[in-house]
């Protein structure tokens, strides 16, 4: 491998340090073991959570070695960075070579090589040698690549060459790489990732960070009109579907549904559909019934609400709605939960399952309350994110793609004829040579040979 | 007929032809191989057809997609790369004993798809996060990068096994030279390198247009990072220092049990891709 004239000798060994591909394929192993540790060990989950499954010497440890959180430890970044620095190190070591031979003005071709390559073919000819080149010349431009005639003792020497520029596809690969961790680097400084929820027909602008208590209010104000899902038959869902009203200073600037895989864009500002569940509904219709007299009394009650008991039996406030309720260790659905206030007596709460119309009977009170129709009223969960660097991971992302491409499949090749006038005949060399893909260049000899074999009889 | 019962009759067709391409290889009879390429090709049509016809049933059952939806259909899918990779290989290199290597893998994923107690064939319609045109493009990527690695690794087997063998006469001689084994096993490399490359961009796009991130460090997304990191390491001990023969097929051969632990074991882990189940 080339090395880089160094003025400071001191630098020489730690330059010579990163641009050397033992430590890429350390350092990429490195990154492929550690990696596994992240797979096997959920990753930022609470701490106490963890205490509790590993034991406190294991969490001491870990916790140490931030493996809660290993993806985004200071040890995990600093391998990363090592591998940026030895591609960046070691592409520019190499590029000042590759530099010369791909933007070189007169390319040298080296006739010897030629000579001693594999896949060279020879045949004779009986036409005069000037004919002979000329005819060459056409086929091989229009086969191959634009030609350089050189003319020695012997005869003529024509050479071709293509694909110079493929050289530089490994380093659009490194740079590629450079440019995702650079836009994952500028994502995590410059954008967030947080989530809001909104009950149908409310309004929200402040979202929750993910992994931090932190908020972010936004510029404008997002309502969700409707929420709706459905499912399918063998009730898998199907579809969850938020109409979104984006307000921008109480002006509704954009109405927009969206559902998984089709998000909302605004500002900036990405907006997914990502979770839902059901809220408290606007009001429900509760029934009270006295248990002396059995007379019931229904009335559509709003949350907070209060309402006075008919008949003397107290008052009641509806406090709020539970989507899923745990009574004494049993999941019990829908519940509404109140407090009682009778003359006398202390406040009582009391739990109201929408499934369960005698459930508050148990109770033994003096008025049983059970809850009737309501409308649910669902509220969507989304995922709001802000991304600046995801233009400069997807360029990356292209890059890659392209890149691997050259290098793995295209190749810079050279093919050299060369005709020697001999007494009678003339003797007609050809080989080819490729810094990659030897097969390729071979089949290409090949098929030249034939053709220029063709016209030379 | 349906699909299910196509695609059952195709594992014992891909069986046969192992079958065939052993005794061949064994017995040293070429009419055996013939006729086990015969039985790929035979295999690869049914493969083809059930595919295809899951593909219209799914219409007829009014949930129409593309079926690369789950375990079952990735399944199917890999054994029609494979197989069609494996073919193609043999017919250009005119050696049959290739196939003696690579044929086992799509019979062995035919026969978990068809006879593992605990694999759902049926058709099932697409959850909200799967229905997305980055699906096809995501999935087929990804499997014909996993069947390059698979068919490198079948190779690599080959010339670890002729090292064991008397490579002047018999069966080790009946073997590939190991250039040409040594060649072909890194241009699989290469190819499925750069198909899993596009597999895991794809999938990386979807999801940043489903959940906004298109990073999220769940462990199939880890593991198919570290099955990446694999092969590039390969890659560059052998681009840069060299590297040929025995130590590539070591590191061909672990490359491709991260790709399987990025397809089955991560199921077995908690995440994104649990629907691939």
């Amino acid at each position: 491998m080339e090395e880089k004239p160094a003025s400071n000798s001191i630098l020489t060994p730690i330059w010579n340090f990163f641009a050397s591909v033992k430590l890429s394929v350390i350092t990429l192993l490195l990154l492929a073991i550690t990696s596994i540790i992240g797979t096997i060990l959920p990753q930022n989950e609470s701490p106490e959570a963890y205490y509790h499954s590993l034991g406190e010497t294991l969490f001491n440890v870990f916790s140490t070695l931030d493996l809660f959180d290993m993806y985004h430890s200071r040890w995990y970044q600093f391998l990363l960075l090592l591998l940026c620095a030895n591609l960046v190190i070691c592409s520019l070591n190499r590029l000042s070579s590759t530099y010369k031979i791909v933007f070189i003005k007169k390319p040298v071709f080296n006739l010897a090589q030629f000579r001693k390559a594999g896949n060279r073919q020879d045949f004779t000819s009986t036409l005069p040698i000037e004919s002979l080149v000329e005819k060459f010349l056409q086929i091989i431009e229009s086969k191959f690549a634009k030609c350089i005639v050189e003319k020695n003792e012997t005869g003529y020497a024509i050479f071709s060459e293509k694909g110079r520029w493929t050289r530089l596809g490994v380093y659009g690969v490194h740079l590629s790489i450079i440019l995702m961790i650079a836009g994952g680097l500028a994502g995590s400084m410059y954008g967030f990732e947080g989530y809001m929820t909104i009950p149908e027909k409310s309004s929200e602008h402040v979202i929750h960070k993910r992994k931090s208590n932190e908020t972010i209010a936004l510029d404008f104000v997002i309502r969700c009109d409707k929420f709706d899902v459905s499912f399918y038959d063998t009730g898998a869902p199907k579809e969850y579907r938020s109409s979104l009203t984006i307000l921008e200073n109480g002006k509704e600037e954009l109405k927009q549904d969206i559902i998984v895989n089709k998000p909302l864009r605004y500002q900036g500002i990405n907006i997914f559909q990502s979770s839902y569940g059901t809220t408290a509904p606007e009001t429900v219709s509760l029934t009270f019934t006295s248990r002396e007299t059995g007379m019931e009394f229904t009335k559509s009650v709003s949350i907070g609400e209060e309402v006075d008991i008919p008949g003397g039996l107290g008052k009641f406030t509806l406090q709020q709605f539970a989507p899923s309720f745990r009574f004494r260790g049993h999941n019990i659905g829908e519940t509404f939960i109140g407090e009682l206030t009778s003359d006398g007596s202390d406040p009582k709460q009391i739990v109201i399952p929408v499934q369960f119309a005698k459930f508050d009977k148990m109770r033994g009170g003096d008025v049983i309350i059970s809850a009737g129709n309501f409308e649910k009223r669902y509220y969507t969960g989304l995922q709001v994110t802000k991304d600046p660097g995801v233009y400069i991971v997807y360029t990356g992302f292209i890059l890659i793609i392209l890149g691997c491409f050259i290098t793995f499949f295209m190749s810079h090749q050279k093919l050299c004829v060369e005709i020697q006038k001999e007494k009678d005949n003339c003797q007609v060399m050809i080989a080819g040579t490729a810094n990659k893909n030897k097969m390729g260049i071979k089949f290409i000899v090949d098929r030249i040979t034939e053709k220029l074999s063709k016209i030379s009889r | 007929m349906n699909s299910s019962l196509i695609l059952s009759i195709v594992t014992f067709v891909y069986a046969l032809a192992t079958v065939l391409y052993i005794s061949s290889w064994i017995f040293n009879k070429s009419l055996l191989g013939k006729i086990g390429t015969a039985s790929t090709l035979a295999g690869i049509i049914g493969n083809i057809a059930g595919f295809i016809l899951r593909w219209v049933e799914s219409y007829q059952q009014g949930i129409g997609h593309a079926p690369l939806s789950n375990l079952y259909e990735s399944l199917v899918f890999f054994s029609l790369t494979t197989a069609i990779i494996y073919i193609v290989i043999e017919r250009r290199t005119r050696e049959i004993t290739i196939s003696v290597f690579a044929s086992p893998l799509p019979f062995i994923a035919m026969a978990y798809a068809s006879l593992s107690p605990n694999m759902n064939d049926r058709i099932q319609p697409l959850i909200p996060a799967l229905k997305s045109n980055w699906l096809i493009a995501h999935v087929i990527t990804c499997f014909l990068g996993y069947a390059g690695f698979a068919v490198a690794c079948g190779l690599s087997i080959m010339y670890l096994s002729k090292q064991y063998m008397n490579s002047s006469e018999g069966m080790g001689a009946r073997i590939p030279s190991y250039d040409m084994i040594d060649e072909l096993t890194y241009q699989m490399i290469m190819f499925g390198f750069l198909f899993l490359s596009v597999g895991i961009i794809t999938g990386s796009v979807w999801a940043n247009s489903a959940w906004g991130s298109y990073w999220s460090w769940d462990p199939k997304e880890t593991w198919s990072l570290i099955t990446w990191f694999v092969y590039a390491l390969l890659l560059h001990t052998r681009l840069m220092k060299g590297w040929q023969g025995k130590r590539i097929a070591y590191i061909s051969i672990i490359g491709f049990a991260a790709v399987l632990f990025t397809y089955f074991g991560v199921n077995y882990l908690p995440g994104l891709h649990s629907y691939g189940q």
